[in-house]
């Protein structure tokens, strides 16, 4: 079994801790994976994308190819659709329907009517569950959790394992808040 | 025994080293090279043996004080992004010549692409130049074994060994089984020998010719390296040569079954038999390598002109830019189609200067001040300050290499192009504008210098800054008059005090210095982070 995943976001919205948690599951699991992160440039509130490979035999390339990607799971709506050439025909996009807005125009109307138009799409209103549940630090958690039912490779149980793991550092505090934010992306993430 | 961590092909590199024992890693600051430095001045085996890990200067300083630590007897290591190379390059090719005595390992992190680099150099060249070993990996694992062998290869060939790696490898993570890992430092007593350490014409005619006559032996290991690999196919007779990434793209590609005997390079001078007895076996070859068409062109030399070669320099894979599993299939005859594409409504999402970032009060009032010179050029530098290019500032006409703000200026103003204006961040005064300085200052010139201080080096990542607290002093011993070195705080509240500054600074007709100073917003807000919760940054 195989996962090819495209993270997607703006600089600083926390892709990174994302692609650690599954990082950090995958190798618990035993699993064989592969991250291409990117560092440097882009990273000053430009775009940012990281592909993530897991799989149970060997990974080759640290770089996903295009037309592969079981999921593209994105911070940022806009970023999600930037990935589209990497998306396999059956994939799933699992995105943030919260814009960040610096750039102008931001071409909303046109890019919730792609996201609106496709088969496989998961909106996740970021924005609106992160101030109703005052987690505005935990938001890259809420979309895992809301993706979590789509990875198949990796159960919510064994991501919530690495969340305690990779959080532990940070303090009793941090480690319950994410734990919260990946619940609440559950149900956000069943639901639809 | 295992032990099996998540690491960067940085990381790797960096637990390679501490592993093989080394004394020191000298380094400034580079993507895509930054982090193996940043992993040993993490790592607390390093802290308690003492192992030196502070940035040095510039890649020139880095690079002699390892090989004087190699001179001392001991291990060491140096790191530095492809273009820290140039820099670098006066003592690394002559250390091929003195040779070494404590294993010296140079890491040179190419960024195929430009990622974040001003050009797409592969340090490959410098190697073949310098004419001494060169090991490129192909996976985090291989990354870190490899750097065990590169030390002992060094010591046993008594020469520095250059390690090129490219961004993919050094920013991708993958698991890497470092074993038991024991950190012991290497020591051997001190090079006493001045007759290879003192290059006078008549030593060096000696060593030139010692280490010309080595070439086929340094051939010949790259052809036996624990890391060389020849993989046949029982499903046809087309091959490929490859090295590094690429290696890894022909195989996602299983070009074993797509009747391809494959052959892995990972090690130079390149093997000349070994591709001889390859090309002999190959109807046709494909070479698939990262960067400039390094192998490629010496594989024509050993194939011959009428031998089927295909590669970037016959556009079969794009003559520039990163390799990626896609172009590679298309290499290999393979096509495969997009079920997606990009949506037309998709528009760029360019970098910028962070909110509260002081080098954007240094572009308006730039700004607002040149408005009334139109003749006024600003020749800027390296730094999260370049970003100043883009709108909406567009307040820069250059940026080249490290240092070139103060220099071009001066070349300018002596052509009588006025007002001059350089720009430079504070970590690039002291890498390479202090000596520029000097010049303008010798003869002179009127420039007005900029020396924008955030104290710190902050395009990558926040590292500490050589000159941070000592600029009013640098450039007052440089001889800048005391009156023309000012100091302002760039914040919109005292834009009128900027702009006055800057305007008496250009209208004075000699070198002045205006340092407009304030702490970068990343590193005032890690610093908060860590006083809040005791947080490192990840
Ligand atoms: C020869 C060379 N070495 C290293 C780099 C990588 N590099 C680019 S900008 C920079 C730091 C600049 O720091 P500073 O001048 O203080 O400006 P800041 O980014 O803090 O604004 C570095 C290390 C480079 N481009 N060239």
């Amino acid at each position: 079994m195989k996962r090819d995943i495209i993270l997607s976001g703006v600089g600083g919205q926390g892709i990174l801790s994302i692609a650690t948690i599954i990082g950090d599951a995958a190798t618990r699991a035993g699993l064989n994976l592969r991250q291409a992160e990117v560092h440097g440039m882009s990273q000053r509130g430009g775009e940012v994308e990281s592909g993530l490979r897991l799989s149970d035999s060997e990974i080759y390339s640290d770089l996903v190819p295009v037309g592969s990607a079981d999921i593209i799971l994105s911070m940022e709506p806009m970023e999600a659709l930037r990935y589209l050439p990497f998306l396999h025909k059956d994939g799933y996009v699992i995105t943030s329907s919260s814009p960040f807005r610096n750039i102008e125009p931001y071409p909303e109307e046109k890019v919730m009517e792609v996201l609106g138009s496709m088969d496989n799409v998961v909106t996740v209103d970021l924005g609106k569950i992160t101030k109703e549940n005052s987690m505005p630090k935990s938001a890259n958690m809420v979309l895992l959790g809301a993706a979590a039912g789509y990875l198949g490779i990796l159960s919510a149980e064994q991501l919530m394992e690495s969340i305690r793991n990779v959080f532990a550092p940070k303090g009793d505090g941090i480690v319950d808040m994410n734990l919260k934010a990946f619940g609440k992306g559950q149900e956000y993430g069943r639901r639809q | 025994m295992t032990r099996i961590r998540l690491l960067l092909g940085d990381e790797a590199i960096a637990e390679g080293a501490l592993q093989a024992g080394i004394k020191g890693v000298y380094a400034y600051p580079g993507t895509p090279s930054t982090e193996i430095t940043e992993y040993i001045q993490r790592s607390a085996a390093a802290a308690e043996n003492g192992v030196h890990c502070t940035w040095s200067t510039n890649e020139k300083t880095a690079m002699e004080a390892a090989l004087g630590m190699s001179y001392a007897g001991c291990r060491s290591m140096v790191c530095m992004k492809h273009v820290g190379m140039n820099v670098a390059a006066d003592a690394f090719v002559n250390s091929a010549m003195t040779g070494v005595n404590g294993g010296l390992v140079v890491v040179a992190a190419d960024d195929p692409s430009m990622h974040s680099s001003q050009n797409e150099q592969d340090s490959r060249f410098y190697g073949k130049f310098a004419m001494i070993p060169v090991l490129e990996p192909s996976s985090q694992q291989e990354a870190y074994e490899m750097t065990g062998y590169a030390f002992e290869l060094s010591e046993r060939e008594k020469l520095p060994v250059l390690m090129r790696i490219t961004t993919r490898l050094a920013h991708s993570r993958a698991a890497v089984d470092t074993g038991a890992g024991k950190y012991e430092t290497i020591r051997k007593p001190a090079a006493d020998d001045p007759s290879s350490w003192v290059l006078l014409p008549a030593n060096a005619k000696r060593k030139n010719a010692g280490l010309t006559s080595r070439q086929p032996h340094l051939q010949e290991l790259s052809g036996e390296a624990p890391f060389f690999r020849t993989i046949l196919s029982e499903h046809g007779d087309r091959g490929i040569i490859t090295c590094g990434t690429g290696f890894n793209y022909v195989m996602e590609n299983n070009a074993p079954e797509a009747g391809f005997h494959v052959m892995k390079i990972s090690q130079y001078p390149v093997p000349a038999d070994r591709i001889r007895d390859f090309a002999g076996r190959c109807r046709e070859i494909l070479v698939v390598e990262d960067g400039q068409p390094f192998i490629e062109e010496q594989v024509r030399g050993i194939a011959g002109w009428n031998y089927v070669l295909k590669g970037r320099l016959t556009g079969d894979l794009p003559r520039t830019g990163e390799l990626n599993p896609d172009n590679v299939a298309a290499a290999m005859g393979m096509k495969r189609v997009p079920a997606f594409n990009v949506p037309e409504c998709i528009v760029p999402r360019p970098p910028a200067l962070c909110a509260g970032c002081g080098h954007r009060d240094v572009y308006i009032a730039l700004n607002k001040v040149l408005a009334g010179y139109p003749d006024a050029r600003v020749f800027a530098d390296i730094g999260c300050y370049t970003l100043g290019a883009l709108p909406p500032f567009c307040a820069i006409d250059s940026c080249v290499d490290m240092g070139a703000s103060i220099t071009m200026a001066k070349g300018a103003a002596d052509a009588g192009l006025w007002p001059a204006v350089a720009v430079i961040g504070d970590s690039t005064f002291t890498h390479s504008g202090m000596t520029g300085l000097l010049d303008a200052v010798n003869d002179g010139s009127d420039i007005t210098v900029v020396i924008s201080d955030n104290l710190t080096t902050a395009m990558t990542g926040g590292q500490d800054s050589s000159g941070t607290g000592k600029f009013e002093a640098i450039c007052m011993a440089l001889g800048v008059s005391p009156d023309h070195v000012r100091v302002v705080v760039p914040a919109p509240k005292n834009m009128d005090e900027i702009t006055e500054t800057i305007r008496e600074e250009i209208e004075y007709r000699g070198v002045s210095v205006i340092i407009p100073r304030r702490e970068c917003m990343q590193t005032l807000a890690r610093k908060k982070r860590i006083a809040d919760n005791g947080e490192e940054k990840r």
